[in-house]
This record gives structure tokens, sequence and C-alpha cells, in this order.
């Protein structure tokens, strides 16, 4: 009997992921043909929450409007266009073999699960394959301006852990145009009166009835009030929670709280270990920094990483003759080369770091140098295709990278882990729905580039609208909860005595201290490298510390207007939880897989060794009442179209 | 390598609510490395008065890489600061010098309400959107995106304009207060498209429109292009003033059709 097997006979909730019949590439159109529908006229008596307006969420609401549901749309920036799904640089993947170099829906299917290193749901992975065609069609008719070539057709580019160029990009800022694009098209129903938008408005607990997700609890950033909002459908579209490392590429808001508060409430909460630590960031330069930032993947295309071989080398980049550079990436990856996926280029940067070749001021980067490139098609096309990357960078670095090889590292980017969805994008809880990175399901360990804007419009454009659908229909002219309810004056009392006591603790440390140094934590023993004793380590510092924040906490202001204080407070607080059960699922997870990377299961060579015996499954973990005790649930994985290997980029 | 510089004497604005009365209030900061940002100087700043029990200066700010347009900021009264082309998330102490005196203040204009200190409520952008900023092409049924070949020259030029992110820099700019710069950019995107030409007119009179309703009115000052962190032209305003002067015509031709 496998671990697996074992551990899914002490399955506490009952999973199922409600894949439907057939082979892989016949499930999604069995799936559509056989799904209820709710017939036009009776579409407007549903109401959807959309909680998130990114990519997923924006084009959700505007989606769900488009077919007559009345939608609630909530977000905590000043306005829908802010998400962070706006930062991402480099593109968005589509199977439409526009090049002709022989890529097909097949094609992506397979490089996302391999690159996921075989821990994904092969159904979701090839629907996600399947629409992503239909995606760059839906953003090209929206407006999105894609680079195009001379001609006038799209260009496309090259992304980590492909052969094929299928990547499409608006310069160095496809997600902005993308979510742009979703954005006017929500707007759009937000004139029309199909959405009602709550901006500067956080969510801060899910009410669940007889079982039923049946509203939210808002709290209005802005007057500090505290309100229900009762509705058929509440979709989840809240983003990873990267920002639990502290520093990381995500924006200051980024937070885990609306997964967190769903999972409280009996969300299980799936692979938390699987964590995304990005190769190219520009390292980080003094102890006051408060975010660190990516430099876009798209950069490997033309730039070429290296480390002197020497570890005492003091020269600049330049005059470091050619056979005293490590182009470590090439040499250990011919094959894919400077493209080799983010977890493996992350860890071999990480490990010339720690041999004492690292450069720059504080030693904590590598080169990424375009000398070769800029020699090879000239200063104008690297500028026409990077230029805004270049400056950017210089900015923030201080030095020119057309004269002076970029210096970067690895840093805290994306989440794989999420709330655990089966395949319609619904959680174990009726009624409540997590889209795009706020669920777990595509990327396995890993995510390829260009597969999170993918995955963002895949759930909201062509996923949720029909999934939704299928889940409401039974539900008509049936009687729901409203505000009135008890359990949404439960929750909004709950949620106004924890705000209430943030601010009565009045300790002596800010929530950025707690912040900073539960981040610290993490990174150290939770980050692109993970061992028994440091995360055992690990679990026994995060509950101090976070006994800490519980008494030594000072939040100044009060609750009844603006106050950023106390927003972070509860936003730390959901972090502290959710890292103890990182750690926890990184400790119970004994193999290496993609992101997560346990030094003591790797190959002689020093790449990850999975245990597919054992651990071919998802951790789905349920809430135990304290964040120390959660409970371990598992979904086995079953992989009928692919046949599980050993990843190799060599 | 990193400086310290010593001594930077902030004075900030601080208002508690849309109502009350504002005023400065200086504050020294004593030793901060030039390879911090802007905000990173306010973080340490804020930091210290929620640790000596006083309330920190609210400022609106997220993504920090200069492309999701929440932040803003009066830096010694330009938009965004004395850097061009940036925004204040993006800009760097290096910048400044030792016992350097700052002032900072939020965006100042009427469509643009003071929330608390240094926040305002910028609603009003996105109600021009609302009223027309979009192409519409409901969900599904979209053809094949290489149906339409887009020249280069016009897909860059749509980018150039695109890439407007929200920020208020070029209304806080103005003397009047206008968002012609802002709304400009949306119009010169969508109208430069192929696929934006079936609401052409339709869209830039009922978003001009709208942005009449909340903002002032443009006299060419061009203050807008100088504080725009996206380097935006203002001939984007041209384009727009054209095709309102079009559409004036256009849309009443086709209401005499009915």
């Amino acid at each position: 009997m496998t671990l697996t097997d074992e551990l899914f006979a002490k399955n506490t909730v009952k999973l199922d992921s409600k894949i439907p019949d057939g082979p892989v590439a016949d499930k999604w159109d069995n799936y559509k043909e056989n799904m209820k529908l709710v017939n036009p006229n009776n579409k407007r008596k549903f109401k959807v929450i959309v909680v998130g307006t990114g990519l997923a969420g924006a084009s959700a609401a505007a989606t769900l409007a488009e077919l007559g549901y009345q939608v609630d749309a909530f977000t905590f920036h000043d306005s829908a266009r802010r998400a962070h799904s706006i930062a991402a640089q480099g593109g968005i993947n589509g199977a439409k073999n526009y090049k002709g170099d022989g890529d097909s829906v097949h094609r992506l299917f397979y490089d996302t699960v391999k690159g996921g290193d075989f821990r994904a749901r092969e159904a979701n992975v090839h629907r996600l394959a399947q629409v992503s065609v239909d995606i760059i069609d839906q953003m090209v008719a929206q407006g999105v301006p894609f680079a195009r070539e001379y001609g006038g057709l799209l260009d496309n580019r090259s992304f980590g852990g492909a052969q094929v160029s299928r990547t499409f990009y608006a310069r160095g800022q496809t997600g902005q145009q993308l979510l742009l694009g979703a954005y006017q098209q929500f707007s759009r129903q937000v004139g029309l009166g199909g959405i009602s938008l709550y901006n500067r408005s956080e969510l801060i607990d899910i009410v669940v009835i007889d079982g039923r997700a049946s509203g939210i609890v808002v709290r209005d950033l802005v007057t500090g009030e505290i309100t229900s909002h009762a509705a058929h459908a509440v979709v989840l579209a809240t983003g990873g929670y990267g920002n639990a490392f502290f520093l990381s590429t995500n924006a200051m808001a980024c937070n885990v709280t609306a997964a967190w508060r769903a999972h409280r409430k009996g969300a299980l909460f799936a692979n938390p270990c699987y964590t995304q630590i990005h190769p190219t960031c520009i390292p980080q330069s003094d102890d006051s920094q408060s975010k660190l930032t990516l430099m876009s993947e798209s950069l490997r295309n033309d730039g070429r990483v290296w480390v002197p071989v020497n570890p005492n080398e003091t020269r600049p980049a330049h005059e470091v003759p050619e056979e005293e550079r490590d182009y470590y990436l090439e040499r250990l990856y011919p094959s894919f080369g400077n493209l080799a996926p983010r977890d493996i280029s992350s860890r071999a940067a990480k490990r010339a770091v720690d041999k004492g070749q690292g450069v720059g001021p504080k030693k904590n980067g590598v080169y990424l140098d375009f000398s070769e490139a800029i020699e090879r098609l000239g200063h104008d096309v690297v500028q026409e295709r990077y230029g805004n990357l270049f400056e950017m960078y210089e900015r923030i670095a201080g030095e020119n990278p057309y004269e002076t090889p970029m210096r970067i590292y690895p840093a805290s980017h994306y989440t794989m882990g999420g709330l655990w969805v089966d395949y319609e994008l619904q959680t174990n809880i009726p009624g409540l729905y997590a889209a795009g990175e706020a669920n777990f399901s595509d990327h396995g360990a890993n995510r390829l580039g260009a597969s999170a804007l993918m995955q963002g419009l895949a759930d909201g454009y062509f996923v949720l609208p029909y999934t939704i659908g299928n889940g409401l229909a039974p539900l008509l002219n049936k009687p729901m909860p409203g505000i009135d309810h008890p359990e949404f004056k439960a929750a909004e009392d709950a949620a106004r005595n924890r705000y209430n006591a943030y601010l009565a603790i009045n300790g002596t440390k800010s929530p950025d201290y707690f912040h900073r140094e539960l981040g610290k934590i993490i990174w150290d023993y939770c980050g692109m490298e993970r061992t028994e004793e440091g995360l055992k380590k690990a679990l026994e510092l995060l509950p101090a510390l976070y006994q800490e924040f519980k008494t030594d906490l000072r939040v100044t202001g009060s609750g009844d207007d603006m106050n950023q204080t106390l927003e972070k407070a509860g936003r730390v607080d959901d972090f502290f939880q959710l890292g103890m059960l990182m750690c926890r699922d990184a400790l119970d997870r004994k193999e290496s897989c993609g992101g997560h990377f346990r030094a003591e299961y790797q190959t002689d060579e020093g790449e990850a060794l999975r245990d597919d015996v054992n651990y071919c499954h998802v951790a789905a973990w349920q809430w135990g009442g304290d964040p120390m005790t959660p409970n371990l649930n598992v979904e086995p994985l079953e992989f009928e179209a692919v046949h599980l290997a050993t990843r190799s980029y060599k | 390598m990193s400086n310290h510089l010593k001594n930077i004497t902030l004075r900030i604005w601080r208002q508690a609510g849309p109502a009350a009365k504002g005023n400065f209030e200086t504050h020294v900061v004593d030793e901060i490395t030039d390879e911090a940002s802007f905000l990173e100087m306010l973080d340490i700043l804020n930091d210290k008065l929620v640790t000596e029990g006083k309330e920190a200066v609210v400022f609106d700010h997220d993504c920090r890489e200069g492309i999701c347009g929440t932040c803003s900021l009066m830096i010694d009264g330009q938009a965004h600061g004395p850097q061009r082309g940036t925004a204040t998330c993006q800009l760097h102490m290096r910048q400044f010098k030792s016992n350097d005196t700052i002032t900072i203040e939020p965006w100042r204009a009427s469509a643009f309400p003071i929330i608390k200190d240094l926040m305002v409520d910028r609603s009003a952008f996105d109600r021009i959107i609302e009223s027309g900023g979009y192409i519409t092409a409901d969900t599904g049924g979209a053809p094949d995106a290489n149906l339409i070949p887009i020249p280069k020259v016009i897909a860059d030029a749509a980018m150039d304009s695109a890439e407007c992110i929200g920020c208020g820099a070029c209304v806080a700019a103005c003397p009047n207060g206008a968002a012609n710069l802002f709304t400009g950019a949306k119009i010169a995107h969508l109208s430069r498209l192929p696929q934006g030409q079936a609401e052409r007119y339709s869209r830039v009179e009922s978003m001009v429109e709208t942005m009449d309703d909340h903002f002032g009115s443009c006299t060419s000052h061009g203050e807008c292009e100088a504080a725009c962190p996206k380097e935006i032209s203002i001939d984007v305003i041209a384009l727009m003033n054209k095709d309102f002067r079009k559409a004036k015509f256009a849309n009443r031709k086709d209401l005499a059709r009915k």
C-alpha cells in the first residue's frame, strides 16, 4: 500500500474532482455538452459575487454580466485596473502555432504538465491548453495591442521550458495590456449596470450557511464600515500568497486573507509549499527594501547568464575574459540553455552565489549579459525588444545594462498552491469558486513562464461562465438566505472584534516589523531549498513570533476611517497562519518536485528527485481549529495521457 | 556603492478626512541610503511613527514597479517628483542630497477629492472609461487573431498611448485640472486600431462628455505631457479633438438616417 493510498483512506473530507468522462482531449467538450444551462431570462435572478478584479476576476465578472447574471464585484484597490496582474511583463502563451514550429494544444498541455513536474491535474491542464487559443482571439478583438511583425501579423517569443515560440506579448507590459483589456470590458458592464462595483472594499470573511457559500463580509477601507453581501455564488479571484516571504515581486497589498478566511470556513488549501522563486529579479540592495523587482524572463531569450569562475574576482564584468566565465545554464542544460525552467534556473543561481561566485557589492547576484546580443542584433533591436525593462533596471540599480551586465537573483514571485478546486473550479464548499492564482489547479509544482496570464483569463473567460451556470441551474427559484440571516450578523461581529483586538493590543512593534521577521523565517527555511531540520525549526520559530505578534503589536489610529496600519495587521495575521501551513506541507512532502526542493531528495547531479509511488498526490489541508494542527486530505493524481518521467532539460 | 543621506526634512500634508482642514507636518529622517526608494523612505518614517504611537501617513501605493498607477504625490510641486518619465514608486533617494527639505502633497484637483493625508479619490477616471473606453467584444465568438493584419507602425502607435497607467499626474499637473491626456490616450489607443473603428465616433463623444462632467478644460499648457510617467505625447489630445469634432457631424448623420 502506498503512502498516497494510506493517506487517502484517512481523508476527513470527500474530495470529488469531478473530472468528466472520456479521453483527456474530449473531456471539456463532454462537460459542456452535458452541463445544465440557465435560461437567458432566468440568469438575472442569480447574483454572483466576484472578489478581486485582476485578470481572472475582471474577465469572470465581465463575462457573467454579459450573460445576464447580476454581478457584485469587490476590489480593495481604488480602481479595478490596479490589480497585480498588471505587473506581468513577459507574455501569454497560446497554442496557435502561428510560427509553424510544431506547436499544438497537446504540446502546450504536455509542456505544462512536465513543467509542473507531474504534480498538476491532467484534465484541468488540457482544458487550459485548449482555451489558450480562444484567449488570444478574444484579447485581440478587444484591442490589446500585441506586438506585430512588419506584415501586420502577430509576433511571438519563446519562454522557459518550451522549445516552440508561442508567447504573445505587448512590449514588456503584457500583463498591463491584458488587464486593461479585461478592465475595459468590465467597465463597460459597470456602465451598463450589469456589475455593481465596490472599490476600496476588502473581504474579511466568507459566510457559509447549511454547507453552502452564501455571501461575504467586507470592510470599507475608507470608512471602516463592515457590511454583509449575499449571493448565489461567490468567486474568489484574489491572487497568490507570495508576500508571505515579505520580500517578493508581488505588489505591497497582495495578501492571502480572502483565501485564508475561506480556508478557516472549511475550504481546503492545496499544496501550500509549491511556491515559485523567479530566477531573474534585481538583487536586494539594502535592509530597508520593501519589495523586489522582477526582470522579465523574456530577457533570457537574448541575455546570457554567467558568473566568474573565480570566487575572488574583483574586475568589472567586461574585463573578465571568456574562459574565466561560467555560463552555467548553457553548460548544465545545453538543450534549453538560458531558457531552462524557473525552478531549475533559480536553484542554479543560488548554488553559484552560495559557492561565493556571486557578483555585485553584496555578492548576491549573477550576471545577465546582453553584450553578445547587442553585437549580434545591434543596439536598436535590443532596445526595441527590451528597452523599457532596461530603463526600469537603470532606475532601480543605477547602472546601464547596455554597458554593464544586469545583476539578477531569484525572488518569490508566484504561488502554485492555493484553494483546492474541482474541475469546475469550485472549492469543497458548494457555491464557493476560486480562479486564477488563488486556486491550485493548473501549474503543479512549478509554473512555466507566460502561463499565469493564460490561466487567469482561461478561468475567468472560458471556464467559470460555464461551470457556474451548471452550479446555479438547480437553484432556480429556491429561497436563499439573505443578509438578515444570523450567520451574517455573527460573521460581522467576529470580524469587528478581530480588528478591534489589533487596536487594543497597544504593544511596541508595527505590523511591518512582524511581516519582515515572518518573511525572513519563511525565506530561510521554506524558500529555494528546504530540509527537515530547517522546517522543524521554522515550525518552532513561527508560533513563537506569532505569540509575540498577538501580545506586542502596535496599531495606531482607529477602526473608523482609512487606516493602512490596521489593514496590514489583519493581512500579517493571516500570513502567520498560512506560513505555518506552508512549512508543515513542505515538511510532510518527503520528495523534491518543481519549486519544492528538499535537500534530502536529490539526484547525484543535484536535480529534484520525485517519489511518484508515495507523493503523486495533491495535499489538501483542512483547517483544524489551530494553525499548527491542520488535517491532511489527499487527492491522488492519475495520469492517462502523459507518462510520468524524470524532467530533463539537458 | 550606496551612500547615506542624512538629515532630510519632510514637509508632509496631513488631512484627517475629506472635509477636514489640512496642514503641513514636519518630520526629519535622520539617515537613509540612496539605494532606498522614495516610498521606502516613507515606510521608514511610518514605521517610526507607529512605534512612537502616532498615526502613519496615509498614501496610495502598490506595485512599486511603476505600472499599476496607484502611487501619486506632488513632490516639491512636481507630480511624481523631479525625475522625468518616472512614477513616484520608481523614484530613488539618489535623486536627493543630505539636508534637503522635501515638500510632499497629494494630487490637488477638484475631481480628485482628498480621502486622507496624501490619498485622493480618482474614481472619476473609471467613470470616463465606463462611458466608452472599450471595444465592445463580448466573450466568445471572436474571429481568429491573425484575421486582420495590423501594420506594425499602427500597433506600435496604439501601444504608445495604451501605456497610460491612469495615475492622475496629468490632472494634478494641469492648472485647470483637465483630464485630456488621460482621455485622449485611451481614445488614441482604440481609434487607431481597426477593431476600434465601429465605435470610434460614439466612443469619443461619450467619453469627452463624461470627462467634461468631472474635470476642467484643456488650454494646451502641456504640463500633462511633462508630468506623465509614461511620457505619453500630447498629440493624443489633438487626435481626440479632431475625432470629437468629426463625431459631432458623423453621429448627427447616423441619427438622421434612423
